[in-house]
C-alpha cells in the first residue's frame, strides 16, 4: 500500500498545471512525489547532467539560466523546471540554482512523461517552448468567442441578385421584388461567362430607386447605371462580422457586397450584422454624428467608456476593440471638422485631416492622446489661408481634448505649424526621412508612418502611404535606422512574486504594458511591413503582409500575432477593470493583479517579443545584403 | 524543558553512544545474539553504521507516531508514519502509514489532536500484526524524529508489552539539534526580556523557509521532520559530519 501525503496532494490540487486533473490521478502523483531541500545558493541542476525528475518549487525561489549564463527565469512557489531536459534527451538544458532556501517536490520522469502524453490540459499548460504554450492558450480563447469573431460569410443567407449594367431600373425593380431583396449588384455584361462572374461596377438599393429615380422624376426605363452607386464599399468573405459593421458605419451604407477572389458572392445587410454584433459602438457613433454642440459631444464620454467595457465583457478580441475605438475616435474628429466648417465656412483650399499613430493603426484604446496633422492643397498660401487653418485646427484639437483625447505631449497636432504642410511638402518630408535617415529625427517620426485620412481629400493620405511603401522597402539604410529605433524599448523577462523581473534580475513594482509591450511590438512589425512595401496600417494586417512575403523565420509571424493579441488584451482588460473600479484607467499593471493565466502567458509573449527583437536587429543591419 | 534539551544536546554532541556507554554497533551485535524474539533478532542483525560514518552515506528514515496521550507507560500508539530518505532526497513515494488499534483507550483530547477516531481504529489491527512490517522499514537505517524520546519510549514500551522485550536504536532528534543550534537566552538575558526561541516542529521549519504543514498526521509529520533535518544539515553541518556527533 502506498500512502499519498495529504500535504503534497493539497498543494498539487491548488496549483497549475495539476489543478485541472481529476482526483484519482492527483492522488497517484502525490504518492509518487519525492522531496528535497536546497539551501540558498546551492546549485540544483548542472548543465548537461542527466535529469530524472521534474522539479516543482514548493517554497523558496529558484533561478534558471541559459547555457550562456544569461538569466532565463526566476521561479517561486508553484513554478516548475526541468521539463526541457526531460522532453529532449534527458540531459539538463537549463541549469538551476536555489536563490532562497528552497523545498522542491520531485516527480519522477516516467510519471511526468505519462502526464504529458495522457492529459492534454496538463501538456498545454506546461511551458515546453515559449511559443507553443501561448499558441494553445490563444487558440482556446479564440474558440470561446467564436460568435464575435465569426467571418462575414457566416451571415450570408442567399446568393446576391446580380443584374447587367444595361438593364432598366424597372426591370431591376421587378427582379428585386421577385427575389424579395433590398438591393442588387450591378455587373458588366459579357457573353462568354455567367453574369455573377463579371466585374462589379455598382450597387442599387430600394433607397436609390426612391431617392434617385422616383423623387427625381426620371423615367422607369432609365438605365440602372444612372442611379446606381459606383463607389462601392465591400468586404472580403473571410473578414470578421465586426469589420463589416465598422465598414457600414464608416461609409454610412446598409448593404455590403461580400467578395471572394474579386467576385461578389453575397450581400451583408445591416440587420444581418446587427443580429451578430453588439450595438454598442454603433450606438455611440450615431450619437456622435447626431450631436448638435460641443457640449453634447463632451457628454458622450461615459458612453464611449461603457462601450469599451461592454466589448471587453463580451470577450471581443483586441482587433475588434481597437477598431471600434478608432472608429469612435475618427467619428469625433469628423464631427468636429464638420462643426468647424460650419463655424468658419468652407475651406479656402482643399485639405485632408490626418489621424496618426494608434488611431490610424486601428489599435486605439480608452487612454489615448490625439495625434493628428493636416495635408494642404499645393496651392496653399500661408498669407491667404493660414488664418483659416489655425482656427480650424484649434477648434478640432481643443474639441478633441474636451472629449477625452488629451493634447499630444510631443506636439504632433494640426495646431502645430510644423505639421501643417502641403501634399508636396509632406512627400518631400517622407522622402527625406527615407533617403537621409538620421536616428534622432526618425525616432520622433515613427508615428507618421501610421497615417490615415479621416476628413477631406483622404486619397492624399493613400498617396503618401503608397509613396512610403514604394520607397522605404528600397532603402536598407532607412530600414536599419528604423530597426535600431524599434529596439529602444524592450520587454521584461517575466514576473517573480509580486514583481516585474528585468533581464538583469532587477525588480520593479509595475509594468507599463504599452511602453514595454504593445508599442515595441507595433514598432517592430512596422519595420518589417515597410521592408515588404506593405500599405496596411493595422499591426495584424501588416503581420499578414509580412508573413505573405515570407521574410520571418517559420512560425514566428504567428507567434508575434499571438503575443500582440495577448499583451493588448491584458492591457485592455486591466483598463476595463480600472473603469469598473472607478479608477482612471492607465497602461500600468501591477503583477499582483495578474491572473495565473496572464502571468504565464505574458511571460511567453515577452519572450517572443524579445526573440523577435533579436531577429530584427540581425536582419536589418545596415550594409548587410539581403 | 528547553534547558534540559540544551544540556541533553550538548552532552550528546560529545559523541552519542548506546545504552550503558556501549557504542551502538557493539550494542546491536550483542542484541542480535541476546534478543529472544526472531523479529528483534532480525532487526539487530541488520546492524547500524559506526559513529564515524559521514551523514551523506547513512541511509535514514524519518518517523512520527500519533498516540493516545503523552505518557508512554499509560498510553499507546495510534498511527505510524515513516519516510525513508538520504541527505539528498526524501523518498516520499516509499513512505508508509499504518493505523493501529491501541491497547489503551483513545482519549477525547488526543482525538482533537490527530483526528483519528474510535471508528477509524476499531477495524485497525494490533501493533503486533504490523510490527514485522514496521521494523523491516527501520532496520539498517538511522531513525530521525522530532523530540525522539516520544518515539523511542513509545515503541520500546509497546514492543515490550507485545513481545516481552523492548527495542532501542540510535536516533537523530531534529528538536535536540534545533535546541543546540538556537542558543537559548540565559536567565539573565531572559530577565532583560529576551524571549526563548521555539523549537517546536512548525516554528523550527519556518526558520529554514520550509512551508507550513498541518500537524498531527503521522505521515505528514514524518515528512516535515525529514525536510527539517535536511535543512538543518544544509545550514549548520554537512554531509561529511560524522553521524556519531549527532545521534543519541
Amino acid at each position: 500500500m502506498q500512502a499519498e501525503n495529504i500535504e503534497i496532494l493539497e498543494f498539487l490540487r491548488q496549483h497549475h498545471p495539476f489543478k485541472d486533473l481529476d482526483n484519482a490521478i492527483l492522488e497517484r502523483i502525490a504518492s509518487q512525489t519525492d522531496v528535497a531541500y536546497f539551501k540558498a545558493g546551492t546549485q540544483i541542476l548542472n548543465f548537461g547532467e542527466a535529469i530524472t525528475d521534474w522539479y516543482i518549487v514548493r517554497s523558496g525561489a529558484v533561478e534558471v539560466y541559459r547555457r550562456s549564463g544569461e538569466l532565463y527565469d526566476r521561479l517561486t512557489t508553484g513554478d516548475y523546471f526541468g521539463q526541457f531536459g526531460l522532453l529532449r534527451n534527458k540531459r539538463i538544458r537549463f541549469p538551476a540554482k536555489a536563490l532562497e532556501d528552497t523545498l522542491v517536490y520531485l516527480i519522477p520522469e516516467p510519471l511526468f512523461s505519462e502526464l504529458f502524453e495522457e492529459y492534454e490540459t496538463f501538456a498545454d499548460q506546461v511551458e515546453v517552448e515559449d511559443r507553443t504554450r501561448l499558441r494553445q492558450a490563444m487558440a482556446r480563447q479564440a474558440d470561446s468567442n467564436q460568435l464575435l469573431s465569426a467571418p462575414v460569410e457566416t451571415l450570408m443567407l442567399r446568393e446576391p441578385l446580380t443584374v447587367p449594367v444595361t438593364l432598366s431600373v424597372r426591370d431591376v425593380a421587378i427582379q428585386m421584388s421577385e427575389e424579395s431583396v433590398s438591393c442588387a449588384l450591378v455587373v458588366t455584361e459579357s457573353d462568354d461567362q455567367p453574369l455573377a462572374a463579371n466585374r462589379l461596377v455598382g450597387i442599387v438599393t430600394d433607397k436609390d430607386i426612391r431617392n434617385r429615380l422616383v423623387a427625381e422624376g426620371l423615367p422607369y426605363d432609365s438605365s440602372v447605371e444612372d442611379i446606381m452607386s459606383t463607389r462601392i464599399a465591400s468586404v472580403e468573405h473571410n473578414q470578421f462580422v465586426f469589420e463589416a459593421m465598422l465598414m457600414m458605419l464608416r461609409f454610412n451604407v446598409h448593404h455590403l457586397p461580400v467578395m471572394r477572389h474579386g467576385v461578389p458572392v453575397g450581400v451583408a445587410t445591416l440587420p444581418d450584422v446587427i443580429r451578430y454584433e453588439s450595438q454598442n459602438s454603433l450606438f455611440v457613433v450615431r450619437r456622435i454624428f447626431g450631436a448638435q454642440s460641443l457640449d453634447e459631444l463632451k457628454a458622450l464620454q461615459p458612453d464611449v467608456r461603457n462601450c469599451f467595457s461592454r466589448m471587453v465583457a463580451e470577450d471581443a478580441n483586441s482587433h475588434m476593440i481597437g477598431t471600434a475605438m478608432a472608429v469612435i475616435g475618427r467619428s469625433f474628429k469628423q464631427k468636429l471638422l464638420e462643426m468647424a466648417e460650419e463655424e468658419f465656412g468652407p475651406p479656402p483650399v482643399p485639405y485632408c485631416f490626418l489621424a496618426l499613430g494608434s488611431m490610424a493603426r486601428e489599435e486605439q484604446l480608452i487612454v489615448t492622446d490625439q495625434d493628428n496633422a493636416l495635408i494642404l492643397d499645393n496651392r496653399y498660401d500661408p498669407k491667404l489661408h493660414e488664418d483659416y487653418f489655425i482656427k480650424l485646427s484649434n477648434f478640432v484639437c481643443d474639441g478633441l481634448d474636451a472629449c477625452g483625447y488629451t493634447y499630444c505631449r510631443g506636439g504632433i497636432m494640426a495646431t502645430n505649424p510644423k505639421w501643417r504642410k502641403t501634399l508636396q511638402q509632406w512627400g518631400d518630408s517622407f522622402l527625406d526621412w527615407i533617403n537621409n535617415p538620421v536616428q534622432e529625427v526618425l525616432l520622433n517620426s515613427f508615428i507618421f508612418f501610421d497615417l490615415q485620412g479621416v476628413w477631406g481629400e483622404t486619397q492624399w493620405a493613400e498617396q503618401l502611404s503608397a509613396l512610403v511603401a514604394e520607397k522605404a522597402s528600397r532603402s536598407p539604410k532607412f530600414l536599419a535606422c528604423m530597426a535600431r529605433g524599434a529596439l529602444g524599448r524592450t520587454p521584461p523577462l517575466g514576473f517573480f512574486k509580486g514583481f516585474v523581473m528585468e533581464t538583469d534580475g532587477e525588480h520593479s513594482r509595475s509594468i507599463n504594458m504599452k511602453r514595454r509591450g504593445t508599442a515595441p511590438l507595433a514598432d517592430l512589425i512596422r519595420v518589417h511591413a515597410l521592408a515588404v512595401a506593405s500599405k496596411s496600417h493595422n499591426s495584424f494586417d501588416r503581420l499578414d503582409d509580412v508573413i505573405e512575403a515570407d521574410i520571418l523565420p517559420p512560425g514566428s509571424g504567428a507567434d508575434l500575432r499571438d503575443a500582440l493579441e495577448l499583451i493588448a488584451m491584458v492591457r485592455i482588460r486591466h483598463q476595463a477593470l480600472d473603469l469598473e473600479a472607478g479608477r482612471d484607467p492607465d497602461n500600468s499593471i501591477e503583477p499582483d493583479n495578474l491572473s495565473d493565466f496572464e502571468r504565464r502567458t505574458l511571460k511567453d509573449a515577452f519572450q517572443i517579443l524579445s526573440n523577435a527583437q533579436k531577429y530584427l536587429k540581425f536582419r536589418y543591419q545596415f550594409g548587410r545584403a539581403f | 524543558m528547553a534547558g534540559f534539551q540544551q544540556r541533553f544536546a550538548s552532552k550528546l554532541s560529545g559523541g552519542g553512544v548506546g545504552p550503558g556507554n556501549e557504542p551502538w554497533p557493539v550494542f546491536f551485535a550483542r542484541m542480535a545474539e541476546q534478543a529472544q524474539h526472531p523479529l528483534l533478532k532480525r532487526f539487530y542483525a541488520a546492524g547500524t553504521p559506526t559513529g564515524d560514518t559521514p551523514l551523506a552515506e547513512v541511509p535514514l528514515v524519518a518517523i512520527d507516531f500519533e498516540t493516545t496521550g503523552l505518557d508512554a507507560s499509560k498510553c499507546d500508539i495510534v498511527s505510524v508514519g515513516i519516510v525513508p530518505m538520504t541527505l539528498n532526497r526524501i523518498y516520499n513515494r516509499q513512505g508508509r502509514h499504518w493505523l493501529v488499534r491501541p491497547r489503551t483507550a483513545l482519549s477525547a483530547d488526543s482525538v482533537v489532536f490527530h483526528g483519528i477516531t474510535h471508528s477509524d481504529i476499531d477495524n485497525a489491527p494490533d501493533l503486533s500484526e504490523q510490527l514485522d512490517d514496521i521494523l523491516e522499514h527501520l532496520q539498517g537505517k538511522v531513525v530521525i524524529a522530532h523530540c525522539c524520546s516520544i518515539e523511542r519510549n513509545f515503541l520500546d514500551m509497546a514492543v515490550k508489552a507485545r513481545l516481552g522485550e523492548g527495542v532501542v536504536f540510535p536516533m537523530l532528534d531534529t528538536m535536540a539539534l534545533e535546541a543546540g543550534i538556537q542558543r537559548q537566552p540565559t536567565l539573565i538575558e531572559r530577565m532583560f526580556g529576551a524571549r526563548r526561541k521555539s523549537i517546536r516542529l512548525a516554528d523550527s521549519r519556518e526558520r529554514y523557509g520550509l512551508p507550513f504543514y498541518h500537524p498531527h498526521h503521522a505521515l505528514s509529520d514524518a515528512l516535515a521532520c525529514g525536510e527539517l533535518f535536511q535543512a538543518q544539515i544544509a545550514h549548520h553541518y554537512s554531509g561529511a559530519t560524522a553521524i556519531g556527533n549527532l545521534w543519541q
